[in-house]
This record gives structure tokens, C-alpha cells and sequence, in this order.
């Protein structure tokens, strides 16, 4: 650590009086802790893939169901989240270098760089509050059957399926029909009161709405967020168009109809609601983190401003909190793969 | 590196100025003193916790009968006419467990000893982070105060056994106690493993940096590296119970449904799916059985210490005893599925559970033939602490037997859940842990104090106790064997059960008796501090560092330098020396080998 490099046996390193490893006392306390909090996300992921396989349903595949980019329409399965990540780990990187400048005793360093990190984790917070009201929001909605039916339904590359449903079965709507139907359906609900709904400002008064009563789907979308899994190949997507999308559309099971994540009832992604438990908590459990990080860091960078650092001789804080905030960085990469590869 | 550890020693070194009250009796960072209010606070804890017990013991005793003294304590809402309430019955079991297990002998043994002994015996100054010391006594008091509160509240305080097992604790309409009562609890165990975690973290760190000069790994005292191994559990399964708490109060608050699925209220079906029960049950035992552990090393660790300075004799086996505490660290998280064996786990997973439970015993065994070897032939001085010690192997023992039939699946299922299971845990981690605790206390509170207790009420107190405690919990091994569960609010309704109820008022009159005796401890305790016999330097004539600072506290330990070591803690009766003890200060004589 200090660039000893005179052999020291066993005895010596153990022998009292000295920190075994070379470490003090505050960034060993610091590993202990992380050590403990990676048992917390471990209990929290061992939790997850306990009800996941435990379930009887299908569960939904990440690459279909996190698929959108703000502004833009279109699939773009993941591209959004490897964004997050990618900013996550880059502000690892600009953690990294904060790290060395403070072993040079470099202040302008330290400054610059940490100020990056506290961008990217802002950055990334950001990103999160967008990922989870696009969840919250959903895309087109979804509803249960109530018959049995054997329809026709295609592929991407335009083979075609017989494909049976039981009576019960989840489908999905486009997401541009399923927005158009949410709004007439809340207009039916209530008429004057467009006011309320925020985002949709002077124009949505404005807006006329169709009737509830006559809106027919063109296409119905079956597996839009699972796998279903038939004669050893993974079908994904499929839509339905025409007459079978008319027979879906009016064997709707009264009151089925559901928009987005919920942590209560059912949803459009899961008929479980245990998917949308664990993505809120766990993503949330670890956006309190990186939240606290980030504030951490703000805190320090404040005081690497005022020099305190410098009066002190060290920066051995920046290299405390930087073990924290790559710890927040690795703990993500497990969030991710659990719920968005695997 | 080195130059911060030494100047954060002078820092120590140097403090000369007044303290004020608040700065040295209330808000303190000293290590001595937040000792000292851990020990004040679980004693107060276990007051609660003994009345608790004696209370539900009179609706078991006697169930039915009026005790004016119950409706004087609880109100005609808890006790009306004096018979104890239903709820307010289960209320009281749950948090007679849950102050026992945790507050008394988690946070008030561990926080007692580890704070007193660790710098003291290792030769430090203080802990490695003062600050972080006083929170997490703070933590801890804010935490006792909160489950204190709970028991004031509307509907009583929680009621689904101090293992919360979900849905009582997951849904705030499933019983009186699962409401608000159910809410603090939880708040209050946040608290509390926040509290173990900066203790924890302080702990280990502080044993490991700071042991001064020739204090090697295997020259440490015993209770060191218990409260070492201790540590590092705590450190390692508190995380899995936050995990498991912050769930559960997610769908106390907010709706979701981890924990619950299907689940009918008066008929109703409630609009939850795909949860678990039996999730909440991994993920506590994952922290429930090294909570054993955590309750019981620090115990065996200062047993180990009272019983080599009481025999005059070296510890038999010092390293065979760190190896066994080190076993049963590592295989304290392999053991978990035994509290689950009627859960309809899979056969073959729980014969797993079966042999790595079994394998406990062996390390458990080296540590009571380790004792026995100790005291074999030993010039035994019979002070409170060596009897408080020794009564610790006649429990480990007794209460470690039953644990073997409890191991074993088979067996286990026909007494899962009944007195037998209260008896065994009563035994092995009640009494033991507690023994250990009061053999602390006896030993060290000249060293805390600098006075001496009383010795003959401290006979007294051990043998009421010792009497007592087998009074109590040894004629539950029938009851349970008969097939009485625990949690009962009455048996009155089971014919088959009425031969063995006839024991109840027996062991509930051992358990008034017993908690009175109490009173004696406690009345020599507060006594002495004030009024006790001044102690001497070394009173026990014992071997290890916290004798060699003043009687009287200063801030830093030691007055001068730091003592340097040169021995290890044992070198009692060591015929190359007069003295039948010595000092680990003394340095070796010319050819004489250290340890």
C-alpha cells in the first residue's frame, strides 16, 4: 500500500500492532459492510428466483417487455436499459480516476471527476424514473378471454400457427389501439374532468374520443411479453388479424381489461402480480442506493472543494466512498441479469 | 497508513479535558461506558421479559383463575376480572422470545462484552470508530424503546411469535396484534439490526487492527475470538433478516404480495397471488440459526475465560476450542431447514439438513469435553462467575442432547412445534447464554465498576437460578413428549393432554420462584456499584490485559504506552514460574518458549 517492499513474515503481519492487510480501519469497515449489504441483495434475488420458478405461469421475458426509447416508436429490445447501464459503468470509470487523482494529491482532479460520477449517477437515476413510469404507463394493455378458441396467428417472418387458447388466456393489444382505447375509456368514465390528466394539457380537451362501443382491434398480439414454447421452438409475438382478432375482441372477459404495472392486481405484463413486486422493490432497493450514493458523493465532493482532503494530507475518503459506489455498480449488473436477460 | 493507526492512538492518549454529563454519560464514545449502557439497558429489557413470562406462566399455571395482580398490572382491557386475554396472552409470548433472543442476548450480551472486553483485552485504546460505537448503542436504545411502546398500543403488541411468520405478520387484519403492534416491531427490528451492524462492523475491525504489539491471533483470549466469530455472524445474517423484514412490510403497506397467496379472510379471498409463507420462512431462518450462534459463542466465550482463571489451569485445547468456534460458525449457515422439517420440504433435502445439523455437535462436543478437561484436576476457586460458568456446561450439555433428537427429521416431526422444542432452546440458549451473561457480569464488574459484587447473594442467586431454571423447563420435555404445542393460550379442551397438564402449576411456581430470585442479582448489583467492596488491581489473579489498566476508567486504557504481549492468556499454574499465574505482559524468561 505505501510502497513498502520489504518482506514481512506471517508473524509480523499478524503479530499485533499493525492492520494485517495494511488497510485502515474506516476502508476495512467499508469492505465488511459491503460484504453484509450484498447479503441483503442477496436474500432479495434468492427471494426472486424462489417465486419465479416456484410460478406456475408464464413470466414475462425482459427483451419484450422493456423494448422502448423515449420519443421514439418501435422495438428496441434492451436498448434503453443498456443505456442506464452502460452510464452506470462508465461513472465507475470516472470514479476510477477520481481514485488515482487523489493519489497524486491532484484537488482539480478529484473535483472534475467525481463531479462525472455524481452526473452519472444522477444520469441514471433519471433513466430509472423514466424506465419505471414507462412500465407503470404500459404499452397497449391487455385483457383475458372467456372461451376456449383455436385462432390463426403469424409470425415475424409470416409463418403461420393454429394456436389454442384456453379459456382464461391473456392477450395483448397494439399499443397504438390500446392507447386509444385506455383514453375513450377514461373519457367514458369521465367526461369533463380531462384536466386531471397532466400530461395531456389544452389539447386534450380539445380531443374528441371514440366510442368505447364501436372500437374493433385490426390486430391482437398473443405472447407479447412470454415465451410459449411449441414443438421445440420459442414463439414470440404472435399476431392475429382480421376475423380471429374480431373473435378475440368480443370473447373479452368482462372487466379484464388492464393497462400497465400494478403491485396490486394483475397486469398487463404478468397475470401474476409477483413480477411487477419484485421489479419495483428490487430495482427500487437498488435505486435507494445508488440515491444515497450519489448524495454521498455530493457530500465528499463538497468537501474535496473546501480542501479539506488536502488539509487532512489524504484522500482516502474518495477511495472509501469509491468501493461503495462500485459496489452499487456490480450489485446492478446482477439486478439487470435477473431481470432483463434471464 | 501506519501513521493514521498511531495518530488516532495518541489522539486517545490526549484527552485531558472535562467531560460534561452529556458528553460522558449519555452520548458517550467511550467503550467502557457504552458497555455499561448496554448492560443497564438489557437488564432492563429482561425485567420486562421476566414479568412477561410470568405472567402468561399464571394463565398456564392456572388457567382460568383470576390473579387480581394480572388486572393490576395489564388493566381490565388485558385482564379483565385478573384472567389473562387471549391476545394479550399471545401478545406476551411473542415478546417475552423477542426481547430475550434479541435484546438481552443479542444487543445486551454481545454489546456488553464486546464493548468492554475487545479493546481491553486486545490492548487498544478504544474501538477502531468511537462514533460509529455510539450509534450503534443509540440504535439500540431507540430500538428497546420502540418494542417497549409497542406493548401501549391499540390491539397490543405483536402477536404471531417472535418469528413473525407471515401471514399473522403480513396481513394487519388477521389478528388484534397484527396491526399497529406488528408495525413497531418490525420498525423496531430495523433499528435493531442496524444497531448489531455498526456494533459488528466495529468489532471485527477492531480486532483485527488494532491488537497491540505481540497480541498474535493465537494469543487472544477466548472471549475475543468469540465475540470475533460472533461478530462476523451477525455481520453476515442480519443483512438476510432486512431482506425479509423490508419485504414483509412491503406487503403490510404497500400492497404486494410476497408472502401471501390464496389467502381467505372470514371467506373472503383476498386479490393476491403467486407469494410465498414459506419464502419468509428461508429467509429468516437463514438468520435465525446463526442467531443461535450469535446468542450462544459470546457465552461459551467468556465461559472458556472464568473457567481457566477459576481451575488455575491453561484452557484444555485453546486452539481445538477456536477451531470449534469457527466450525459452528461456518456450519451454523448450512443448518437452516431444521426449523422447517413439517413444512413438506422435500425428504431427501431435509436428510441434508439432518447431517449438517448433526455435524454441529461434533465441535459443540470438543468445547464441553474442553471445559471438563479444563476443570479436571483443577485448583477450582469457586467465585458466582465460575459457578454461573460451570452451570453453562451442565446446560450446554443437558439442552444439546435434545438437540440431537431434534436434528434428526424423523424424530423431530412427532415433537416439531410442542414443549419439548421450548424445553431444548429454553435449556441450551436460554439458560446457557444467560449463564454465560451473568458469569460476565460476576466476573468483569470490578473491572466495569471497580467494586466488587456480593458473593453470597451471588450463591444464592446462582443456585435459586440453577434450581430453578431445570424446575421450569426440564418437566416441558414430558409436556411436549405428551404432545402438548407451544402457544397455547389453554389445554383444557385436550383430554389426552390432562395427565401431563398437572406439571403446569409446578413449572410455573419454578418460574415465579426463579424470577424472583432475580431480584437478589439485581439488588447486588445496583448496590454494589455504589456501595460494593473496592476492588483490587487484579482481583482473579487473572492473566489477560483489562488487569493491568487503573481501576478507575480514563479515557485511552492505559495511562502510559500500550502494553506489549509477550504470552499467551493462559499460563496459569506454568511451573517455570512462582506465581500460579502469568500476566500476558510478563516477558519470557531466558529459554523459556513462548506460546
Amino acid at each position: 500500500m505505501s510502497g513498502q517492499s520489504e518482506h514481512v513474515t506471517k508473524d509480523e503481519l499478524w503479530g499485533g500492532n499493525r492492520s494485517p492487510f495494511s488497510v485502515s480501519y474506516g476502508k476495512m469497515m467499508m469492505w465488511f459492510f459491503l460484504v453484509s449489504d450484498a447479503l441483503t441483495f442477496s436474500g432479495l434475488l434468492t427471494a426472486y428466483g424462489v417465486i419465479r420458478h416456484g410460478s406456475s405461469d408464464l413470466w414475462p421475458v425482459g427483451e419484450q417487455v422493456f423494448e422502448a426509447l423515449p420519443g421514439l416508436h418501435g422495438s428496441y429490445p434492451l436498448m434503453y436499459v443498456a443505456l442506464m447501464t452502460f452510464i452506470l459503468i462508465i461513472s465507475s470509470v470516472t470514479m476510477v480516476l477520481a481514485v488515482e487523482a487523489g493519489h497524486r494529491m491532484d484537488k482539480k482532479g478529484v473535483v472534475k471527476w467525481l463531479g462525472y460520477t455524481i452526473i452519472g449517477g444522477f444520469i441514471f437515476l433519471g433513466s430509472q424514473a423514466w424506465e419505471w413510469s414507462h412500465f407503470i404507463h404500459g404499452s397497449g394493455g391487455g385483457f383475458q378471454i372467456n372461451q376456449p378458441m383455436t385462432v390463426a396467428a403469424a409470425d415475424d417472418a409470416g409463418n403461420t400457427y393454429q394456436i389454442t387458447l384456453d379459456n382464461g388466456s391473456w392477450v395483448h393489444m397494439t399499443s397504438d389501439f390500446g392507447h386509444k382505447y385506455e383514453h375513450a375509456m377514461e373519457a367514458a368514465k369521465e367526461p369533463v374532468s380531462h384536466d386531471a390528466h397532466g400530461g395531456h394539457g389544452e389539447h386534450a380537451t380539445a380531443e374528441t374520443h371514440e366510442d368505447i362501443s364501436t372500437m374493433v382491434p385490426e390486430e391482437i398480439i398473443l405472447n407479447k411479453y412470454t415465451l410459449e414454447h411449441k414443438d421445440g421452438k420459442d414463439l414470440r409475438k404472435l399476431v392475429v388479424k382480421g376475423d380471429d382478432a374480431k373473435k378475440i375482441w368480443a370473447s373479452m372477459q368482462t372487466g379484464s381489461m388492464t393497462f400497465g404495472a400494478s403491485i396490486w392486481a394483475n397486469n398487463e405484463y404478468a397475470i401474476q402480480q409477483q413480477y411487477a413486486n419484485f421489479f419495483f422493490f428490487v430495482t427500487g432497493f437498488h435505486g435507494f442506493h445508488v440515491f444515497t450514493g450519489v448524495l454521498i458523493n455530493l457530500i465528499v465532493w463538497l468537501m474535496a472543494v473546501k480542501g479539506v482532503f488536502e488539509a487532512r494530507g489524504h484522500y482516502e475518503m474518495i477511495e472509501k466512498i469509491g468501493l461503495y459506489w462500485h459496489f452499487v455498480d456490480l450489485v446492478w449488473v446482477f439486478v439487470f441479469t435477473f431481470f432483463y436477460l434471464i | 497508513m501506519e501513521a493514521t493507526d498511531n495518530m488516532h492512538a495518541q489522539d486517545h492518549g490526549h484527552h485531558h479535558h472535562k467531560e460534561s454529563f452529556i458528553s460522558k454519560y449519555v452520548f458517550s464514545m467511550d467503550h467502557k461506558m457504552i458497555s455499561k449502557q448496554f448492560l443497564i439497558t438489557a437488564i432492563v429489557m429482561g425485567i420486562v421479559a421476566v414479568m412477561l413470562s410470568i405472567f402468561f406462566r399464571l394463565q398456564l399455571g392456572w388457567p382460568g383463575e383470576k390473579f387480581q395482580i394480572l388486572n393490576a398490572f395489564l388493566g381490565d382491557k388485558w385482564a379483565p376480572d385478573g384472567i389473562l386475554d387471549r391476545n394479550a396472552y399471545l401478545a406476551m409470548v411473542t415478546i417475552h422470545g423477542t426481547i430475550m433472543v434479541f435484546f438481552v442476548l443479542t444487543g445486551g450480551l454481545s454489546g456488553t462484552f464486546a464493548n468492554l472486553l475487545i479493546p481491553l483485552q486486545i490492548g487498544a485504546r478504544d474501538m477502531a470508530s468511537g462514533f460509529l460505537n455510539m450509534l450503534s448503542y443509540w440504535f439500540f436504545a431507540v430500538s428497546s424503546v420502540i418494542m417497549l411502546a409497542s406493548l401501549f398500543v391499540e390491539g397490543g403488541a405483536a402477536s404471531g411469535g417472535w418469528t413473525i411468520y407471515p401471514p399473522l405478520s403480513a396481513l394487519p387484519q388477521a389478528m388484534p396484534g397484527s396491526g399497529m403492534g406488528m408495525t413497531l416491531w418490525l420498525i423496531s427490528m430495523v433499528l435493531f439490526v442496524a444497531s448489531s451492524l455498526l456494533g459488528g462492523l466495529n468489532y471485527v475491525v477492531t480486532i483485527i487492527n488494532l491488537r497491540t504489539k505481540g497480541m498474535k491471533m493465537t494469543r487472544l483470549p477466548l472471549t475475543v475470538w468469540a465475540l470475533f466469530v460472533t461478530a462476523i455472524l451477525g455481520i453476515l445474517s442480519f443483512p438476510v433478516l432486512v431482506s425479509a423484514v423490508v419485504l414483509l412490510l412491503m406487503d403490510r403497506s404497500m400492497g404486494t404480495a410476497f408472502y401471501l397467496s390464496d389467502i381467505y379472510i372470514q371467506g373472503e379471498a383476498l386479490d393476491v397471488t403467486g407469494g410465498s409463507p414459506l419464502l419468509y420462512q428461508h429467509l429468516f431462518w437463514f438468520l435465525g440459526h446463526p442467531e443461535v450462534y450469535i446468542v450462544l459463542l459470546p457465552a461459551l466465550g467468556i465461559s472458556s475465560e472464568v473457567i481457566s482463571t477459576n481451575s488455575r489451569k491453561p484452557i484444555f485445547g485453546y486452539k481445538a476450542m477456536i477451531g470449534s468456534i469457527l466450525a459452528i460458525g461456518f456450519l451454523s449457515f448450512i443448518v437452516w431447514g431444521h426449523h422447517m422439517y413439517i413444512t413438506g420440504m422435500n425428504p431427501f433435502l431435509g436428510s441434508v439438513f439432518v447431517f449438517t445439523t448433526l455435524l454441529i455437535a461434533i465441535p459443540s462436543a470438543v468445547k464441553a469435553f474442553n471445559y471438563i478437561t479444563t476443570l479436571w484436576q483443577g485448583n477450582v476457586r469457586f467465585t458466582p462467575a465460575m459457578l454461573f460458568s460451570v452451570g453453562l456446561v451442565s446446560t450446554f450439555v443437558t439442552g444439546g442432547l435434545t438437540g440431537i433428537i431434534l436434528a434428526d427429521s424423523a424424530l423431530d416431526v412427532n415433537v416439531h412445534d410442542t414443549y419439548f422444542v421450548v424445553a431444548h432452546f429454553h435449556i441450551v440458549m436460554g439458560m446457557s447464554a444467560i449463564f454465560g451473561m451473568l458469569a460476565g457480569v460476576y466476573h468483569w464488574f470490578p473491572k466495569m465498576y471497580g467494586r466488587m459484587l456480593n458473593t453470597k447473594l451471588g450463591y444464592a442467586h446462582f443456585w435459586l437460578t440453577l434450581v430453578c431454571g431445570f424446575g421450569v423447563f426440564f418437566p416441558m420435555h414430558f409436556v411436549g413428549m405428551a404432545g402438548a404445542p407451544r402457544r397455547y393460550y389453554s389445554f383444557s379442551e385436550f383430554e389426552f393432554l390432562d395427565w401431563v397438564m398437572d406439571l403446569n402449576p409446578y413449572i410455573s411456581i419454578f418460574a415465579i420462584v426463579g424470577g424472583a430470585a432475580q431480584i437478589l442479582f439485581l439488588v447486588n448489583f445496583f448496590h454494589s456499584i455504589f456501595y460494593g467492596q473496592k476492588a483490587s488491581q487484579n482481583p482473579w489473579q487473572s492473566n489477560t490485559l483489562e488487569w493491568t489498566t487503573p481501576v478507575q476508567h480514563i479515557h485511552g486504557n492505559w495511562p502510559g504506552a500500550l502494553p506489549e504481549v509477550h504470552r499467551w492468556a493462559y499460563d496459569y499454574s506454568n511451573p517455570e514460574h512462582e506465581e500460579d499465574f502469568v500476566p500476558q505482559v510478563v516477558p519470557l524468561k531466558p529459554g523459556e518458549h513462548a506460546h
